[in-house]
């Protein structure tokens, strides 16, 4: 454990980890925001999640590739991606969407193949980044750096997560969002078309993962099997936040990069993964618990 | 008795199969005067592009061995021919390929396929019927431990591949006249075969020049950042900072060591290549040192091609592109046979693989001998450095025709 000294000789280092996990973090949110949207709404688990943030990083490459800032990807890849949503839902999500979960799992799994296989053949298993030039920001006499992308990141992250917030709340198109989550029976019989709800759902969750894509492009690199780890850790999120809540899906992500990024300092890189999802089965058992005492409390 | 009746035509069929493919083995060892080798080789699948250069390594040395007068064996001069099956880029489809190419087209000597992967499905039906096999594209050193007689590879395997890092960085040190065992050595290595392979040889000289290895951190498979090693790194100031991931490995360590401006002496990498990492990610790549089996520039020669420089040029006019380092350890590969057999001076493939077992020379490609495993031990990995945007080789230090630029300047001086 001698990381865990070198914590406590040189405490900057701590400041150094908790920023990079809580800038990372602030990725995983996004993709976690539109996770838990299609889940809430459509009672749908997207594997295929990973694989929009992918394409969404291919957009902000390409855009970067044609002489344009790749900062403009992150509104870019979003219509892009949400153009994409609109037509997987046409092409698939609907013929699943008010099956078993099961069902639904198996889809969006096979969709993010599908996904990965096609970027494999058209744009090639080549590692991409694209860049932003927007240099380092220096804290604390230099001890501690951070990218100012993944500073621009964490922004947009907060600004996404407060104009989704808005749009569900305010909109015409969010309240029927809500309605249709809240019971889809009886907001069809207040004539709201769900189907076209879960459309619009389905793409406003690949639009978000597509910007979050973008700037991982240009903090990160980006390749066609990237995918998993954003998946992996969106389900995470939303499993430990609840899928109501997007307040608490920012603030469960911002917690998840942190911890991930002491775990990979104090225990090696090999057991980072390994730490979330331990962690994932603590939370749940003692929320479990924690729920079931207040149960009882209630009866 | 219908059936039977129906039958009879493609039974009939079959038996001119048959009778085709013995007629077929006319194909023997030596045609007349030509030697003929064999070789599965990717020309379509994943591998394509690679395969390609394999086999237009090989071809070139053809022709070459051609226009020189041919291969002297026992002194009449024969011609080389190859067979060639394209594998697919599959294991199954290349053994059975090898088993085609050695009892039907009674191929007595064969070439090795691209990768490691095909290499270790071809590897046991060559030893099961003492057919020699020189390759040179399986750099898996597990290729290597299994007691092959056959197989003999001309490439530096994978624990050679940035054990010339740390003898570079040792040697740097007695420069400026520290012990190599006052150095701090940084390691963060994917959690697969080809990584930990090439882990273990880093260990071991570093082990042996008395190092201390003061991080030592496994990537998982689905690597998406690595700030938490990198704070690490940035705490413990190593002299030494080794990487191997692949190519999303070697582009994220030149991205965030550049993000995070962190500073090491030394960082070396393998699969910069692939990453294109000093084509794409410009001033964030400069000076980091990069892995390579080969480079033109290089100052070894042979009689059949001259120099490095030389075999490049005709490579070049050949084939319309600068020749990767997987062609040139393909025609290295025939080299091998060529010398074997002149020196065997017979084809019998016991004594030709017994000859090639004691092969001794320098050729274009570097010098090749091989240890009791068949593997080459006396060609040394390339080192590149990248300078001003262009790879330079730096080491090892006699064949370079560039200096390292040691330390790497702090990012707060450039």
């Amino acid at each position: 454990m001698d990381s865990i000294q070198l914590l406590f000789d040189a405490p900057i280092l701590s400041v150094q980890l908790l920023l990079d996990g809580l800038l990372i973090g602030a990725i995983f949110a996004l993709a976690a925001y539109g996770m838990a949207l299609v889940w809430g709404v459509m009672n749908l688990i997207n594997i295929a999640q990973g694989e929009f943030v992918m394409l969404g990083g291919y957009v902000a490459f390409f855009l970067a590739q044609a002489g344009v800032h790749p900062l403009f990807g992150v509104p870019l890849a979003a219509v892009v991606l949400f153009v994409l949503g609109w037509m997987l839902y046409r092409a698939v999500i609907f013929r699943v969407v008010d099956k078993d979960l099961f069902i639904s799992l198996l889809a969006t799994f096979g969709l993010s193949i599908l996904l990965q296989q096609l970027a494999n053949e058209v744009f090639g298993a080549d590692v991409r980044t694209a860049e932003s030039g927007f240099g380092t920001l220096f804290l604390f006499d230099g001890m501690v750096t951070v990218a100012w992308i993944k500073v621009v990141a964490f922004v947009a992250a907060l600004l996404a997560g407060g104009l989704l917030m808005l749009f569900l709340k305010k909109s015409r198109l969010g309240r029927a969002i809500r309605a249709t989550a809240q019971n889809a029976r009886a907001a069809r019989i207040m004539g709201i078309d769900t189907n076209r709800v879960y459309a619009a759902t389905y793409s406003l969750n690949a639009a978000i993962c597509g910007a979050a894509g973008a700037l991982v492009a240009m903090t990160w690199i980006i390749h066609p099997y990237l995918g998993l780890p954003y998946t992996a850790r969106a389900f995470m999120i939303v499993v430990v936040a609840g899928l109501g809540n997007i307040a608490a899906v920012f603030t469960a992500a911002l917690g998840l990069g942190a911890a991930e990024n002491f775990a990979g300092f104090i225990m090696g890189a090999e057991y980072q993964a390994g730490f979330v999802f331990a962690l994932l089965v603590v939370i749940l058992i003692v929320r479990n618990a924690w729920l079931h005492r207040k149960r009882r409390y209630l009866q | 008795m219908l059936n039977t009746g129906r039958n009879i035509i493609p039974v009939a069929l079959m038996v001119i199969v048959l009778v085709l493919a013995a007629a077929g083995s006319a194909h023997a060892k030596v045609e007349g005067d030509t030697i003929v080798l064999g070789a599965a080789v990717s020309l379509t699948g994943k591998y394509s592009t690679n395969g390609k250069n394999t086999q237009d390594g090989y071809e070139l040395a053809v022709k070459r061995i051609d226009e020189m007068g041919g291969i002297k064996v026992a002194g009449k001069a024969y011609k080389l021919k190859i067979i060639y099956y394209d594998d697919e880029s599959t294991p199954a489809h290349g053994a059975q390929l090898a088993e085609r190419l050695i009892s039907q087209d009674k191929v007595k000597f064969m070439l090795g396929p691209y990768s490691s992967g095909l290499t270790k499905a071809i590897a046991p039906v060559t030893e099961k019927y003492k057919i020699p096999m020189v390759e040179g594209n399986g750099a898996s050193l597990s290729l290597f431990n299994k007691g092959y007689k056959y197989l003999f590879a001309t490439l530096s395997t994978t624990e050679y591949y940035l054990k010339e890092a740390v003898n570079l960085a040792a040697l740097e040190a007695k420069k400026q006249g520290k012990k190599a065992s006052q150095l701090k050595v940084a390691l963060a290595f994917e959690n697969d075969p080809f990584s930990q392979d090439v882990r273990a040889g880093v260990v071991e000289d570093a082990k042996r020049h008395g190092m201390k290895i003061v991080i030592d951190d496994k990537l998982p498979p689905e690597l998406n950042d690595m700030a938490a090693t990198l704070t690490k790194v940035k705490a413990l100031k190593p002299d030494l900072f080794l990487v191997s991931g692949h190519a999303k490995g070697a582009a994220l360590a030149v991205r965030q060591t550049s993000a995070m401006k962190i500073d090491v002496p030394m960082i070396a990498t393998t699969h910069c290549d692939s990453a294109k990492i000093a084509e794409t990610l410009g001033a964030a790549a400069e000076y980091f040192l990069c892995a390579s089996q080969w480079d033109r520039s290089l100052n070894y020669k042979d009689k059949w091609f001259g120099t490095a420089e030389d075999y490049a040029q005709r490579f070049e006019k050949e084939f319309n592109y600068a020749p990767p380092y997987q062609a040139a350890e393909s025609t290295a590969a025939v080299l091998v046979y060529v010398d074997a057999l002149q020196r065997a001076g017979s084809f019998d493939t016991k004594k030709v693989r017994d000859a090639i077992a004691a092969t001794d020379m320098q050729t274009f490609y570097g010098n090749i001998k091989f240890d009791v495993t068949g593997k080459n031990i006396a060609k040394p990995m390339v080192l590149y450095q990248i300078q001003k945007g262009e790879y330079k080789v730096v080491a090892p230090t006699q064949w370079a025709s560039s200096t390292l630029i040691h330390p790497r300047p702090k990012w707060s001086e450039r």
